[in-house]
């Protein structure tokens, strides 16, 4: 029986842009910072409430992928293919001023929906979630 | 995008704007009050609506983010004395005192688990890497 997850991979364009993105406007905490040589870096990072599910930070030229794939993905990337997760809040319209003012896109101002209130945002490579207060 | 207007969006504005200059100035004597003036609150009205958002009073807020700023400088190997002026603590058992009652260790313990960590994980990075991600990304040929 499935229990728990515990990582999910977020592909980026820059891992040292996305460390910063990550951290420093959204808040979220470095769980894992391991560095591999020239072969890289393992980056996780968790939102700040939730520490058990590691974000692995994934650059989208990392050697596991041929270069035609990386590519493929870092454009994938970059157009806003990936819808990465809902994250939820407190107080969507605080939350949604505070990431404004440090400069995240927002694709969508809080809304209401049936479910909450909902707001998307971008990283800085393109992936997008979702930010809700549900009801 | 520009987005709509919403209820009390400028008392949000100013809030936001509050903390956002907390974030910034949190390694400096900060003066609540004038905070409070600069976003045109009372300072009773200010902490009212401030906890009322982010469920911490203003200094509570600042004790617990310079707290987390000097977490941050202690894994990155900075004494504790240092760490202490550097967040804005003008005391060291002060300091020393706050930090033990949230986060349950002293700061020089938390320093020394930090470096021990470090230590750890340069001698043995693989064991803080799940396998799969780890033979994906060509790590564990070495």
């Amino acid at each position: 029986m499935i229990t728990r997850m515990t990582h999910s991979t977020v592909y980026v364009l820059d891992q040292d842009s996305a460390f910063d993105f990550y951290t420093n406007k959204l808040g979220f905490k470095v769980v894992t910072d391991v560095p591999m040589g020239n072969d890289g870096r393992w980056l996780t990072v968790a939102p700040p409430q939730m520490p058990e599910l590691e974000m692995v930070l994934a650059p989208v030229t990392r050697s596991m992928f041929s270069k035609e794939v990386s590519e493929t993905l870092k454009d994938l990337v970059k157009k806003g293919t990936f819808g990465v997760a809902v994250l939820t809040c407190d107080d969507i319209y605080a939350t949604y001023e505070e990431l404004k003012a440090k400069g995240v896109e927002f694709t969508k101002a809080p809304t209401k929906e049936f479910y909450g209130t909902e707001a998307i945002f971008k990283d800085d490579s393109g992936n997008w979630y979702s930010l809700a207060q549900l009801k | 995008m520009k987005g709509q207007p919403y209820p009390r969006m400028y008392l949000y504005r100013r809030l936001v704007q509050a903390k956002l200059f907390i974030d910034t100035h949190y390694a400096e004597p900060i003066d609540l009050g004038a905070i409070a003036d600069e976003a045109f609150f009372s300072k009773f009205h200010f902490i009212k609506q401030f906890k009322s958002i982010y469920r911490q009073t203003p200094h509570q807020y600042l004790i617990s983010l310079r707290i987390e700023k000097a977490r941050l400088l202690l894994k990155a190997g900075l004494p504790v004395s240092d760490v202490c002026y550097r967040v804005g603590f003008e005391s060291l058992p002060s300091f020393s005192g706050l930090f033990k009652r949230m986060t349950g260790m002293t700061p020089s313990a938390y320093l020394a688990e930090q470096q021990d960590l470090k230590a750890q994980i340069a001698a043995a990075p693989l064991t803080y890497i799940p396998g799969c991600f780890a033979h994906k990304n060509g790590w564990l040929k070495k």
